[in-house]
């Protein structure tokens, strides 16, 4: 695949992400945010939110596996979950965070329960998507070519 | 063309998560600020060189004791919900301390949460951004720190005996400069006390390494007024 291929393939699956409301406007923020003294801005990022989101997801099961409950806790780890991933513009990771916190307010346990397995499923998805990007991105970086950025028309 | 006037600029971010740290110190250094990063309002209080009974030491002279800070941070911007000391506790405690008062602070938050917003104004704080933050908020940042470098200069452009800009500019050329020998006794122990603090301070700032931009032109002010 030559890199105007790649290039064009990229502009495609951004748009995808954006269509299926993946990602947001904030991730094109982080993108702006990159420059020639920091190419790896998005990448540390990203990385620094999967990190993140592993391990409050850990927590959050661990939090909900208790026979009694803290749901301020849940709340808490929920609430900075919510931060990293509108930080990033993971868009349908954020909303179901909002969703999970309303049932974290109501001490809904089955609610709470459900939310969490449904916050896995969004960020698992994001993730996978964003790891594909990503090395899309390097692809075309290590075939000399730049991140056509422009061709994106929102 | 508001390039070398911003970078003399010295923001202190305050965010107990890391992925909003690196996305403001980003921002903030994109837009040409220099950035210091801290994770709790404590650090950030430590930072400042905030500690109680700092306003009467008998062996400092009366050349506005503790008043570094005011040039050396010119906005603090930080998190609103933090573990500990909130950034509202933060703002609080800035607002009550003389020698701090006059850096003007701004609250981020990711939560609209409008008597929030009017607690932190009520209490001194000059914005409230919504997170996530982005480019186009910083904007709003420049009239804030406009009007510290203007109340910086004052000392300056009056005939004031209190020597506090022209204090400092000394200090930062001792940074980088041999001491001129006919420098008065007293100012020199000054100095040196503050080139020690601020060799200390240095230690914690990590982004902030060339020295240039710590040194601060003496009449740099009046580019930056125009």
């Amino acid at each position: 695949m030559d890199v105007g291929q790649m290039q064009r393939q990229w502009v495609d699956y951004m748009k995808s992400l954006f269509m299926e409301g993946l990602l947001d406007g904030q991730f094109l923020q982080l993108k702006q945010l990159q420059d020639e003294t920091n190419p790896d801005f998005v990448v540390e990022v990203v990385s620094l939110f999967f990190e993140d989101s592993e391990r409050l997801l850990n927590d959050l099961t661990i939090a909900l596996d208790q026979t009694d409950i803290d749901f301020k806790k849940v709340d808490s780890h929920v609430h900075q979950l919510k931060g990293s991933s509108s930080s990033i513009g993971a868009q349908r990771v954020k909303n179901a965070c909002i969703a999970f916190r309303n049932f974290c307010e109501e001490q809904n346990i089955d609610a709470c329960l459900r939310c969490l397995q449904q916050v896995k499923q969004e960020y698992c998805l994001v993730k996978t998507k964003l790891e594909t990007l990503l090395g899309l991105e390097q692809q075309i970086a290590a075939a000399g070519g730049s991140i056509p950025m422009m061709e994106l028309s929102f | 063309m508001g390039m070398a006037a911003e970078s003399q600029f010295h923001v202190l971010a305050v965010d107990d998560s890391l992925i909003d740290r690196k996305l403001i110190e980003r921002l903030l250094k994109t837009s040409s600020y220099q950035v210091t990063t801290v994770d709790s309002g404590s650090k950030a209080l430590e930072f400042l060189g905030l500690r109680q009974n700092d306003q009467i030491d008998p062996n400092t002279p009366p050349v506005s004791p503790g008043n570094h800070q005011e040039v050396e941070v010119n906005l603090i911007i930080t998190d609103y919900c933090m573990p500990g000391m909130t950034g509202y506790d933060l703002l609080k405690k800035i607002k009550e301390s003389s020698s701090l008062r006059n850096i003007p602070v701004v609250i981020m938050s990711s939560e609209n949460v409008p008597s929030r917003i009017n607690r932190c104004l009520e209490e001194g704080a000059e914005e409230f951004f919504l997170k996530p933050v982005r480019l186009a908020d910083l904007n709003r940042l420049r009239p804030h720190l406009m009007k510290t470098k203007l109340k910086d200069q004052k000392p300056e452009t009056q005939e004031n005996p209190e020597l506090e800009k022209q204090e400092l500019d000394q200090i930062d050329e001792h940074l980088t400069l041999e001491p001129p020998s006919s420098q008065p006794q007293l100012d020199q122990q000054q100095s040196q006390q503050a080139v020690a603090s601020n060799n200390k301070r240095k230690a914690i700032e990590q982004g902030l390494s060339s020295e240039t931009d710590r040194t601060r032109p003496r009449y740099s002010g009046i580019a930056t007024v125009v």
